[in-house]
Order: structure tokens, then C-alpha cells, then sequence
């Protein structure tokens, strides 16, 4: 490891430019379908040739790299290199058997690739490179860890890294070294690390794991300030979780809000209305793989305006052809639209199949911030909180301030009324309907990146979204608001400590219960209609 | 329940109720049922072509049960106005109640030779839990099959009811109800098998539960059970207590000034409604043979209101004709047109509540008249009543 | 006539009466019916209308080479909508009416439960493709799926051998219902007896449709944040896979710190997931897809140009699995078990289907077990590919015998395994 390390800081220099010529023979071993010498093969090659073995072990953990003939050859697109030599072979050929490596090798290759890249002179490289080496600390990599402190000027990866050489040096013989590296771990948060100090402050049969007094308090003080951090971010993380999950409910029942809420129209095919906007943003990403392959990453933004559209013609469909005919007869229209959306679902199911499709989260919406350790924050789910919100406030200035919007509120307040003073109550309907159609295709969009998209993807939503719509009061948007995030909070909260199953069923019993006290739900309308 | 004063005995009442061209109908019926099937399918040789199969006995014992679920659904939807999506669970109930003694009777002859039902045996319960107790009396259970849901409707409607909980605000929590009680019975720790609920069922007070006489004395009885709902319900709705049960559907407030407390009696017509349920669940799993939680799914409960629909609501004979002819549609589109079973169960949704909306019965009605309404104006008839929205 | 008095007066009845003599189907007498059920549409129908196309397309092939004893072999495809009564009523009438020689069918273990009385008491024959929990053995079924010593035991073996990663703390994830109890159940007993103690192990279980996993995801990754190498073994079911994939993929948890097995998630399921983020975790089976041999070169070009024919739905992607291959081996063993007995006969075929042997896509000469209604079955341990296939880490030598009463579970040491009441 030493000799790798200085070897690296020498060759960094000037290497970089050359073709460096790695030996074939070093390279043989990653062909045989056997972990251990591919385990011993990758370390090889690190050590002999770091700067020219990179792109071969990035291209082995990407599964790019294959055997052609004799030679092992690196696959870029198109493109083949050869992987000894490092030059492009044209024609490329035509025979290659891709080399496929299991977990275990795919561990030590990331270890490997990880203290390559420590060095890298991109910071953001380095630093995910220094989360990696972090993970595996130990006593073996103190010198990569002390090469790569030496060199590094950006302060947080310092501070990772002087953790990690902590973590590194708690098996030192020094007391000295070791009670600076529980002292300076007490700044971590990393429930691994936890795990290490633990048995510092542990009796076993009779002698004490740490046999030095300071060493023992002073970890004592470390895991007391670490469990306390945990416990932040445990509670951070549920209440996280909680937003998100409501956030979803939020999405999903939006839509009802406005049909069921503001127009008194209960629309059982509102789950299916769902799954033509999780549809549409298949049938989006699917027309860009298939015309716009660089764009592809930006395919959700264009998925948007389709879910909607998508959603709000079946919705305006709808309405024209059945629901008008059945207002003020909520029963009926609750029958009507459940045949509509057995309906819809035997349409998706003959026309997409009755498999699930596949849509991918774009590149920009994987991973998450990670917090502290333990605490990771997806971006994919704060991004449908971020659009969550986007589209309630679309929604409130839709309601509030538009022309539309103040015929839609009309109609709710007094249907005949509206219609005196020349409010064309007939377009409100189709519009508002659609309106709701179309906020559930969105809805669609967003859960078409957390969840499966398939002919059935609606009806696990349709009971949820009506307990939100309930919960929160007919006829308010903040009431569904507040109802998605209360459900949503409180659902995670006790699925903590019954499971998930029993927390479903008590929030169901709390809502028909808390239903008998208000029948109106949280935020009743009040004024005479409510009776009606 | 009923204040006006007896003039002539309960019995008498209760026969008055069908007339006679009724009692022709239900004695032509029950001739067929007690006689002619038991005849023609265990007497006349199945070459000939009278035989009626072991598969026509299942298949329309099961459609009887569901018939008497649909008139149940009707009492409290057709005359009483009250849409509930969570009939599914007093079915099952009464089902699962008559499982566990059908589980019970299985005896040693699982494939575990234990006292216990296997699914206890290979999820470990020591020994059966307490609501199990006496389950292997049929008395006991058939107790159970009445009380418990009738009990559950009963506080549940109770509350609902007093709190003035009405139209697709009940339908919504009836179905989150019902929805709750699927995943309580899903979990295996409950105690009632979990999602495989109860199967493989031996014998039935001693008798094989496959055997031709067993299987008709259970049409049988399903087809008794069946015209004394259609009795019942017919003595209810006209009765006096079923023309305020009737107004009430119509203009619960003005019945409310006149002085009635409307709670009794959609309590007592929810209550009995669900009674009926779980009495058609409990003659239902001895011949279909399982008893699971799906039975209690969203879809269910509301395909049970479809069944009403198309049959035509209001009326007692409607239920029964929409649960015969979903069921058999069901029945023949799953094999001829499995792909277009749901096509067709949706459309026959949005058909017979936009033109339909007395059902077939109304439609027949109508035909008989004469006079045809043009199509696309559905106006409100007086079997659906207005609903307050 | 009392039949046209009834017509008259209730209608009800008229339109049993009506049912019943829409049964007279004019047949050919000379085919051999098959009876096919699987849910074509419902929640299940997600899983099962790929095998309804594989036996059709079975029965396609073998009718092309002239079909069985010279008979041509005719599918009658009923639909029972994933409503398990249904499957029981779908089950009378492919055996009384229909009068089919052999049924393939059902997935879930519930389905499999609700028609085995009928199959008993009509002595009919099911083949029935999925793994399952075992804790059943039948004389008119023969299982072409694995028992759990066939798919979980390897898997977890796999896990704490120095190539699966030696791990020794485990989460046993799934959908509360009876096969992943059971064999957690069975798991959770292997595993003492390898010696992973009772704190190592977490047991969870999340409702039917489960689509939430944020909050199992941070228990796992705490329960791995605190002790040994950590390993999930998931029995999730169906649809929740998608979710539950999604948020693995999102909260950062990468195969090579926490690898997940899992025993339902094949190429099929595997199809709704980007699969970018989950390469390296594991799946359990007895066939895959991305196996090299030439039987199932053959078998999976047959499906590709099957599903083009057909028109299937997305027919350019479509993937073959393991109960598709566990279907279309059924097929086959039965058709041999009809050639050697010389009969359609359900007792003839039953006693000629032991010891049947067949060369399957899994690139293993495969045999029907003389006596207890299972195959001796490959395993095979892949792990997921960018591309949604797998790649196969690890295999056993050959294949292994099933048993479906597993040691694992108290009682069953005295269980003979063969059927009882021959």
C-alpha cells in the first residue's frame, strides 16, 4: 500500500498525458470466473499500474469490460479499446463475452477503485471516493488514509477523512492515538462507528475490550454524543418520511379534493385517472428513448404537461358522457365510475399489457443529500414534495384568482344561483372535472417515479384518497392538505413502532371514528348548503 | 319496533305478505329446488339429459347465496335509501364464522393429524385461541354466524346513524371498514388463516362435504333461505314500518318533523341487512369451499350493489334476477371472452345506472306499457328515489 | 312442460335453465382438452397471463409435430379473475364440463388451495409451476415449481458462504401471507441451526399492495448499521416489489453493502424496475433467463417469436422465467406420462408421470420424482444485470431433490413423502 502510494504521487505528474501499457498477463486473471484471483488481479493492477488501471476497473464495475478472443477489450458505446494497451481497435470485434463479477468482487473493486480516486483532482470525485474509503477504514489503509490527508485542501473532505484515519487507528497500541481517535470520532455520526466504540466500553469475561481508564471515559462521552445525534436524525428521518408520504397522499387526492370536494361528484375511476398520468409519463419517456436519446434525462419535464392533458381528456370524457348525466345523484355516479374504471383498467391492461412498464428515474432525480450517515434524503422524494407543492399553489391561484376558478367556487356555493347570473354551469362542470382529472394525471406522473405503473397501480390509491378527501372536510383544499400531511405524518410515526400492517388498520379505525365525532371532517363549510 | 297493535298472529302477517299469485311463484320455486334438483341429479342417471350436474348445484347454490345478499343490500339501499360498500364483511363474517366450524370438523384428518387447523400447526399456536372456543358446536356457531356481524352492524350503524352520517359520506367509511377489516384478516396473527383464510373442508355434521346428498340438502337450504328473505323483506317494506323506512329515503328531514327518530329504524333495517349477509356467507363457503379475506375486498362490496342495480332497485324480485344474471354473465364471459369480462362488467355499471335506473324490472315494466323513454334522459324514478346530495 | 312454466314465471330460474343448455358445446371428440387457469385479469393477472401464453404456445408446438398419441391437444382458457371462489367454480367446470385430461394453473397458494378440493373429489390433474411454501403434498397435483429447499435454503447458503458476502445478521422481509411465513418460518430455523443467533434476525412483514418502504428501509439500514455483514431475504410479493426497489435503489443501500435476495422477483417483475441502482442484488430460482444452453436458446427464441405471432403487448421485450419454464416442463413431462401410459387416464398418467425425465431450458436433464409429485430442480443464484437480466453466481452441481415437508419444521419428520390414499 505505501509503495502504491508513493508510486501514485510520483506518476500523477506526468503520466496522466501517456498511454500507459498495462501487462496483459496482470489483466488475464479478471477473465477467469473466479473471485479470488479477480480479487487478486484487481489489487495488482491498482498497485502496478494506478494511473492506466483505472479506466479498466471503472469499466469492469460498469460491466463494460469483455473478453474478445484473447484479449481482454474495454467497451465505450461503440467503441472497443483494448484494455492492455489502451487503444481504440477498429474495426471493433464482432465476438465479445462481457465479463460479469459477483458482489464480493464488486466490494473490493470499489474499495480499490475508491482509494484510486482519492486522488482524483475533481473535489466531487474525491469526495465520494473518501465516503467509500470511510466505510472500510481499518488499520491497513492508515497510510493511503495519511498520503491522501497530506495532499487534500478542501476542508470537508479533511474532516471525512480525519475520521476515517480515526476509525483507522483505534486498534493502535498507542493508548495515546487511540484516545485521540475516540475523542476526535465523538464528531461522528455514522452508526458504524458506534458499533466500534461499543465494545470499547464493554466488559468481557471479567477484563475490560479497552484496558485504558481515559480511553474507556472518553468513549463513554463519544457514543453518548454520537447516540445523540442518531436519535436526531432517526426522528428527522421519520418525520421526513412522514412529509413525503403525505406529500404523496397530497398528489393523489388533490384531484379528488376539487371532483368530490368542490363539485360533490364521486369519482371511483379517480385511482385510474392515476394510471393514465403514470401512463403518459411512460409513453413520454418511451418517445424520447426512441427520438430524443440525449434529452432523455429531461423526459419528466415534458411528462408533466402530458400526464396532465392525458388525464384531463379522459376526465372531460367522462364527464360529457356519463357524470353529467348522474348529478345529484352521488350514489349513481359512485356506481357509474367504478364501471369506468374497470374499464379503463381492462383498456391499459389490453393495450400496455398486464405487466408493469418500467419507468426509470432520470439520472438528476437519483441518489439524495446525505445528511449525516444515517440520514440520507432522497432526491427523488424531495422533489415530489417540492412538486406537490408547486401544484397546490397552481391549483389555489387556479381557484383564487382566475375566471374560472371564481365560477367553479361559484357553482359550489349555489349551483342555481351561479346559473342565474349567467355562470354556464354545464362548461364550469366539464372544466372543473377535467381540471381534476387533470391534477390526478399529474399525481399520476409523480407516483410513476416512486411506485410500480400497471393496469392495477389505481385502486391502491382509491381508499387512501378518499379517507384523505373525508378526513379533511368536503369542499376545502387546505383540509386535504392538512389531512395528507396529518395521515402521512402519523402513519409513519406509528408504523415505527407496530409495523406497517397494524398501523394501516389503526388509521383506518381512528378515521372512521374521528368520521362519527365530525362528520364534516376538519375544515367543515359552513352555510346552509352543507345540509342540502 | 313496530307500534301498532297485533291483530292477527305474527306468522299470519308474515304469510299475508306474499299473496297469492307470490306463494304460486315461491311454491313453483321451491318445488324445483326441493324436488325436482335433488331428483334430477341424484335420481336420473347423468347420461340422460335431465341430469343436472354436480357443477349446476354449485354453481347456482352459490348464486342463491348471493341472491339473498342482493335482497339484503336492496332492504337497505332500494327502500332505505343507504348505499353501504361493506356488505362484503358481514358475508364474510358470517362465512368465516361457519369456516371455523367446518375447519374444526376437518379433525385429525389435516395433513398434520393435529386437533388444531393445519394453519395453526405450521404457524405454531400452542393452542387454539379463545374465539375459537366452542367452535366445534354447530349451535355455537351458528350463533356466532348471526350475532357477531349482526353486532357489529349494529354498533357501527349506531354510531353512524347518530351522528347523522348519510349518503356517500356512510358508503365511504363502510367501505374503509370493510377495507380495514380485509387487512386485520389477512394478517396470519389473527387467527383465521391469513390470506389462504379457511379451505379443504371434510365434512359437515358428520356427513362428506363432497358427497351429491350433502351438496343438494345445501342448495336446498339455500333456496329455503332464499324465499324466506324474499318473505321477510316483502312483510317489511309493506308494513308500516317499511313505508317510514320508505320516507325516510326520500325526505328524511320532513319524516324528522313529523316526529319519527329516523336512527331506529335505519338501525334495525342495516342491522337485519347485515344479519341476512352473513346468513347467506355462512350457507356460501360450505359450497364454494373456501373462505378468504378477499371476500371482504372494496370490489366485492361493490359489485353487490351493481347485482341490485341491474336487477332494479326497490323492487324484491329485481335483486335476485341482477345477482342470477351478473353472476352468469360472469360466468360464461370468463370463459368465452375471458379478455372482455371486464369491458363487459363495466359497461353493464355505467348502463344500468345511466339508462337504467329501475333495472331490468323497470325496463321490463316499461316495455309492458308501452311507452318508451327516449334514451339519455334518465329522469329520476320513484324506485330511486331523490337523493339528497 | 314444468320447465316452460318456469320460463314463464321466474325469470331467475329461466335463465339457469337458459345456462345449462348453452353447455351443449359440439366438440371434436378426437382432441385431448387442457385446461388452462390463470387469472387473466385482477391483481394476479400481472403474473399469470405470461403462463397462459406459455402453455398456449406449448400446446401449439406440440401440435405441430402431430400432437399427443395422435391426438391433437385443445386449450380451453377460462379467466378466473384473480377471485379465488372463482377458481373453484373455474375448476368444476374445466373438469366436469369441459372434461379436460390435465389442467395447468394458478399461481398463489390460496388459488392452489381453493380448486384442490375439487381436483380431489373429481380425481383431476393439476400441474402447478410456482414456488411455494411446500406443507402440501397431493396425488392429483404434480409441482413444477420448487419447494423451499429447492429455492430459499441455497439462497441464504449462499449468503454466508465467502462469495455471497459471509453474512451473518439477516432481515427476513415479506408480504404477510403464507408462503413468506412459512418460509421465514423454515429460515429462521435453518439459520439457528447454522448458529446465527436469535437477535441476528428481523422478521417484517408489510400488508398486501404495500407501496410505502420508506420506514423499512431506515429499519433495515439501522439493523445493518448495527453488527455483522448484513443480508435481506425477501418474500415481498407482486406488486410492492416495484416500490420497494425503488426506494432500495433511492436510500442508497447498494448490493455490495446489503444485499437483498429475493424468491418472486424474476426477469417478468423485474421488467416494471429500473434496474440501474439495483445491480448486484439476488435472486433465487430455478431457471433464468440469461442461462446459455441450447435448450433454452430454443426456448426462449420459441416465446420472442411467440409473443411477435400473437401480438403480445410490448412483444419486442419480452422475458421468459422461472414458472414460465417450470409451465412449459409440465407440459411436456405430461406428455410423455400420456405417451408411456398410453392414456389420458388421470390414475394411469399419475402413475406414469414418476421417474419421467426431461432436458429443460435450465440446461439440466431434469426428472419428475417416483414418488412425491415434485422435480428434482437446478439452482441457480443471479445476480441482477443493468439490463434486467441475471448473472449467475452460483449454481448447484445438480439437481436437487425436492422436499416438500421441510425438516426445518417440527412434526414433519414423520411424514412420508409420498401422497397419501393412493
Amino acid at each position: 500500500m505505501r509503495k502504491f502510494g508513493l508510486l501514485l504521487g510520483g506518476w500523477l505528474f506526468y503520466v496522466s498525458s501517456l498511454c500507459a501499457a498495462i501487462d496483459p498477463a496482470l489483466l488475464a486473471p479478471l477473465a477467469v470466473d473466479d473471485s479470488e484471483k479477480r480479487i487478486a488481479a484487481i489489487a495488482a493492477l491498482a498497485q502496478a499500474a494506478p494511473e492506466a488501471a483505472l479506466p479498466v476497473l471503472t469499466a469492469l464495475a460498469d460491466e463494460s469490460l469483455a473478453v474478445a478472443g484473447e484479449r481482454i477489450v474495454r467497451l465505450d458505446g461503440e467503441r472497443v479499446f483494448d484494455a492492455a494497451s489502451n487503444r481504440e481497435i477498429a474495426p471493433p470485434p464482432a465476438e465479445r463475452e462481457p465479463i460479469s463479477i459477483n458482489n464480493r468482487v464488486r466490494r473490493e473493486l470499489a474499495a480499490a477503485l475508491a482509494a484510486l480516486r482519492l486522488f482524483s483532482s475533481e473535489r466531487e470525485v474525491r469526495w465520494q471516493a473518501v465516503q467509500e474509503v470511510a466505510a472500510s477504514a481499518d488499520a491497513k489503509m492508515l497510510p493511503l488514509l495519511d498520503k491522501a490527508l497530506a495532499g487534500e485542501t478542501d476542508p470537508a473532505i479533511r474532516n471525512r477523512l480525519r475520521l476515517a484515519h480515526a476509525q483507522a487507528s483505534l486498534g493502535s497500541d498507542d493508548p495515546a492515538i487511540r484516545l485521540g481517535a475516540v475523542v476526535a470520532l465523538g464528531e461522528s455520526s455514522d452508526p458504524k462507528v458506534r458499533q466500534l466504540l461499543l465494545p470499547l466500553t464493554e466488559k468481557r469475561t471479567e477484563t475490560w475490550v479497552e484496558a485504558d481508564s481515559a480511553v474507556r471515559a472518553a468513549a463513554r462521552t463519544s457514543l453518548r454524543a454520537i447516540e445523540q445525534r442518531l436519535a436526531w436524525a432517526d426522528n428527522l428521518t421519520r418525520a421526513f418520511t412522514g412529509l413525503s408520504l403525505g406529500s404523496i397522499l397530497l398528489l393523489a387526492a388533490l384531484g379528488l379534493a376539487i371532483t368530490y370536494g368542490v363539485m360533490g361528484v364521486i369519482n371511483m375511476a379517480h385511482g385510474e385517472l392515476l394510471m393514465v398520468g403514470a401512463y403518459a409519463a411512460w409513453a413520454t419517456q418511451s418517445v424520447f428513448r426512441a427520438h430524443l436519446p440525449d434529452l432523455l434525462d429531461w423526459y419528466l419535464l415534458a411528462a408533466i404537461p402530458t400526464g396532465f392533458l392525458a388525464a384531463a381528456l379522459v376526465g372531460v370524457l367522462m364527464e360529457r358522457v356519463v357524470i353529467r348525466h348522474l348529478y345529484g345523484r352521488p350514489l349513481e355516479t359512485l356506481l357509474a365510475t367504478w364501471g369506468i374504471s374497470l374499464f379503463l383498467m381492462q383498456v391499459a391492461r389490453t393495450l400496455f399489457g398486464a405487466q408493469n412498464v418500467e419507468v426509470a428515474n432520470p439520472v438528476w432525480m437519483a441518489g439524495g443529500i446525505e445528511v449525516v450517515p444515517n440520514l440520507l434524503l432522497p432526491w427523488n422524494r424531495i422533489m415530489i414534495i417540492a412538486f406537490s407543492i408547486a401544484v397546490l399553489t397552481a391549483v389555489w391561484a387556479m381557484l383564487n384568482l382566475s375566471r374560472l376558478g371564481m365560477f367553479v367556487r361559484a357553482v359550489t356555493q349555489n349551483r342555481a344561483m351561479a346559473g342565474c347570473v349567467g355562470v354556464p354551469t354545464g362548461r364550469v362542470d366539464t372544466l372543473a372535472f377535467g381540471l381534476g382529472a387533470g391534477i390526478a394525471g399529474l399525481g399520476g406522473v409523480a407516483l410513476s417515479q416512486i411506485a410500480n405503473v400497471g393496469p392495477d397501480m389505481g385502486q391502491g390509491y382509491i381508499v387512501d384518497s378518499f379517507m384523505v378527501v373525508v378526513l379533511g372536510g368536503v369542499g376545502q383544499l387546505a383540509g386535504a392538505v392538512w389531512a395528507a400531511l396529518g395521515l402521512g405524518v402519523f402513519t409513519k410515526f406509528l408504523e415505527g413502532w407496530t409495523g406497517a400492517v397494524v398501523a394501516k388498520i389503526i388509521v383506518l379505525v381512528l378515521i372512521i371514528i374521528f368520521i362519527q365525532k365530525r362528520p364534516q371532517g376538519l375544515f367543515a363549510l359552513k352555510g346552509r348548503f352543507v345540509d342540502a | 319496533m313496530h307500534p301498532s297493535l297485533p291483530r292477527q298472529p305474527f306468522i299470519v302477517r308474515l304469510a299475508c305478505a306474499f299473496g297469492v299469485r307470490g306463494w304460486q311463484m315461491a311454491g313453483l320455486f321451491l318445488a324445483f329446488a326441493l324436488i325436482a334438483v335433488p331428483v334430477m341429479h341424484l335420481v336420473v342417471p347423468p347420461e340422460s339429459p335431465l341430469h343436472l350436474s354436480t357443477y349446476f348445484i354449485t354453481l347456482t347454490g352459490k348464486i342463491l347465496c348471493y341472491a339473498i345478499v342482493a335482497v339484503a343490500m336492496d332492504l337497505i339501499w332500494g327502500y332505505g335509501g343507504i348505499l353501504s360498500l361493506g356488505h362484503g364483511l358481514f358475508f364474510a363474517l358470517g362465512g368465516y364464522a361457519f369456516g371455523m366450524y367446518l375447519m374444526r370438523q376437518i379433525g385429525r384428518d389435516g395433513s398434520y393429524q393435529s386437533d388444531l387447523p393445519d394453519f395453526m400447526v405450521f404457524l405454531d399456536w400452542p393452542e387454539l385461541p379463545w374465539f375459537w372456543l366452542g367452535s366445534d358446536s354447530i349451535l355455537w356457531v351458528a350463533l356466532l354466524v348471526l350475532v357477531v356481524p349482526a353486532l357489529i352492524a349494529f354498533i357501527f350503524g349506531y354510531f353512524a346513524f347518530r351522528s347523522r352520517i348519510k349518503g356517500v359520506y356512510f358508503s365511504i367509511i363502510t367501505q374503509a371498514l370493510t377495507y380495514a377489516s380485509m387487512l386485520l384478516f389477512f394478517r396470519n396473527e389473527t387467527g383465521f388463516g391469513g390470506n389462504n383464510g379457511f379451505t379443504d373442508f371434510k365434512r359437515i355434521l358428520g356427513f362428506s362435504i363432497t358427497a351429491p346428498e350433502t351438496r343438494v340438502v345445501l342448495f336446498a337450504l339455500s333456496a329455503l333461505a332464499l324465499v324466506a328473505t324474499l318473505l321477510l323483506a316483502r312483510y317489511l317494506v309493506t308494513s308500516r314500518f317499511g313505508r317510514v323506512l320508505t320516507a325516510i329515503r326520500d325526505a328524511e328531514a320532513r319524516v324528522m318533523f313529523i316526529g319519527y327518530d329516523p336512527l331506529w329504524y335505519k338501525l334495525f333495517v342495516w342491522t337485519l341487512s347485515a344479519l341476512l349477509c352473513a346468513l347467506a356467507g355462512a350457507l356460501y363457503v360450505p359450497q364454494v369451499g373456501i373462505i378468504n379475506p378477499s371476500e371482504m375486498s372494496v370490489a366485492n362490496s361493490i359489485e353487490i350493489a351493481i347485482w341490485v342495480a341491474v336487477g332494479g332497485r326497490g323492487t324484491l324480485i329485481g335483486p335476485v334476477l341482477g345477482a342470477f344474471l351478473v353472476n352468469l354473465a360472469k360466468s360464461w364471459f370468463t370463459v368465452s371472452f375471458p379478455e372482455y369480462w371486464l369491458f363487459f362488467l363495466g359497461t353493464l355499471f355505467i348502463v344500468a345506472t345511466l339508462y337504467l335506473p329501475q333495472g331490468v324490472i323497470g325496463l321490463y315494466a316499461r316495455l309492458r306499457a308501452g311507452r318508451q323513454r327516449p334514451p339519455g334522459n334518465p329522469t329520476v324514478g320513484a324506485a330511486s328515489g331523490a337523493q339528497p346530495s | 312442460m314444468v320447465r316452460r312454466n318456469f320460463v314463464k314465471t321466474l325469470p331467475a330460474l329461466a335463465v339457469s335453465a337458459a345456462f345449462a343448455l348453452t353447455s351443449f358445446g359440439v366438440r371434436a371428440a378426437e382432441t385431448i382438452k387442457v385446461g388452462v387457469l390463470h387469472s387473466l385479469s385482477g391483481t394476479m393477472a400481472i403474473s399469470e397471463t405470461a403462463l397462459k401464453e406459455t402453455v398456449l404456445m406449448a400446446i401449439d408446438e406440440i401440435n405441430a409435430k402431430g400432437g399427443v398419441l395422435g391426438r391433437k391437444l385443445e386449450p380451453v382458457v377460462v379467466d378466473p379473475a384473480s377471485n379465488w371462489p372463482l377458481f373453484a367454480e373455474k375448476a368444476r367446470q374445466l373438469l366436469s364440463k369441459d372434461k379436460v385430461a390435465v389442467t395447468f394453473g394458478c399461481w398463489t397458494s390460496v388459488s392452489r388451495k381453493s380448486v384442490l378440493p375439487v381436483y380431489k373429489e373429481l380425481n383431476g390433474l393439476l400441474f402447478y409451476p410456482v414456488q411455494y411454501e411446500g406443507e402440501e403434498l397431493e396425488r392429483n397435483v404434480f409441482y413444477t415449481g420448487a419447494a423451499p429447499n429447492q429455492q430459499a435454503i441455497p439462497a441464504v447458503e449462499y449468503l454466508m458462504s465467502k462469495d455471497g458476502g459471509e453474512a451473518r445478521r439477516f432481515v427476513l422481509l415479506g408480504t404477510d401471507y403464507v408462503y413468506p411465513r412459512t418460509t421465514n418460518k423454515i429460515l429462521r430455523a435453518f439459520l439457528k441451526s447454522k448458529g446465527v443467533a436469535e437477535a441476528d434476525i428481523m422478521e417484517e412483514y408489510t400488508p398486501f399492495g404495500h407501496s410505502d418502504y420508506q420506514t423499512i428501509i431506515a429499519k433495515i439500514k439501522k439493523f445493518a448499521g448495527e453488527g455483522k455483514k448484513t443480508a435481506v431475504v425477501s418474500t415481498i410479493n407482486g406488486d410492492s416489489n416495484v416500490p420497494f426497489y425503488k426506494e432500495l435503489g433511492n436510500a442508497g443501500l447498494k448490493a455490495t453493502d446489503v444485499p437483498v435476495v429475493a424468491f418472486s422477483v424474476g426477469e417478468e417483475e423485474l421488467r416494471g424496475v429500473d434496474t440501474k441502482p439495483l445491480v448486484g442484488h439476488l435472486a433465487s430460482w430455478n431457471y433464468f433467463m440469461s442461462l446459455k444452453n441450447p435448450e433454452n436458446e430454443k426456448f426462449t427464441k420459441l416465446y420472442k417469436s411467440w409473443a411477435v405471432k400473437q401480438k403480445l403487448p410490448n412483444a419486442a421485450k419480452v422475458v421468459t422465467n422461472d414458472p414460465m419454464e417450470a409451465t412449459y416442463v409440465g407440459i411436456y413431462m405430461w406428455k410423455q406420462a400420456v405417451e408411456k401410459a398410453k392414456s389420458t387416464d388421470v390414475d394411469k398418467v399419475i402413475a406414469a408421470m414418476g421417474g419421467q425425465t426431461f432436458k429443460a431450458p435450465s440446461g439440466f436433464t431434469i426428472k419428475m420424482d417416483e414418488k412425491n409429485h415434485h422435480l428434482h430442480k437446478p439452482v441457480f443464484i443471479g445476480e441482477i444485470k443493468a439490463d434486467g437480466q441475471f448473472n449467475v453466481v452460483w449454481k448447484t452441481p445438480g439437481p436437487v431433490k425436492a422436499a416438500p415437508w421441510s425438516p426445518y419444521i417440527p412434526g414433519n419428520d414423520t411424514k412420508k413423502g409420498e401422497p397419501e390414499g393412493k
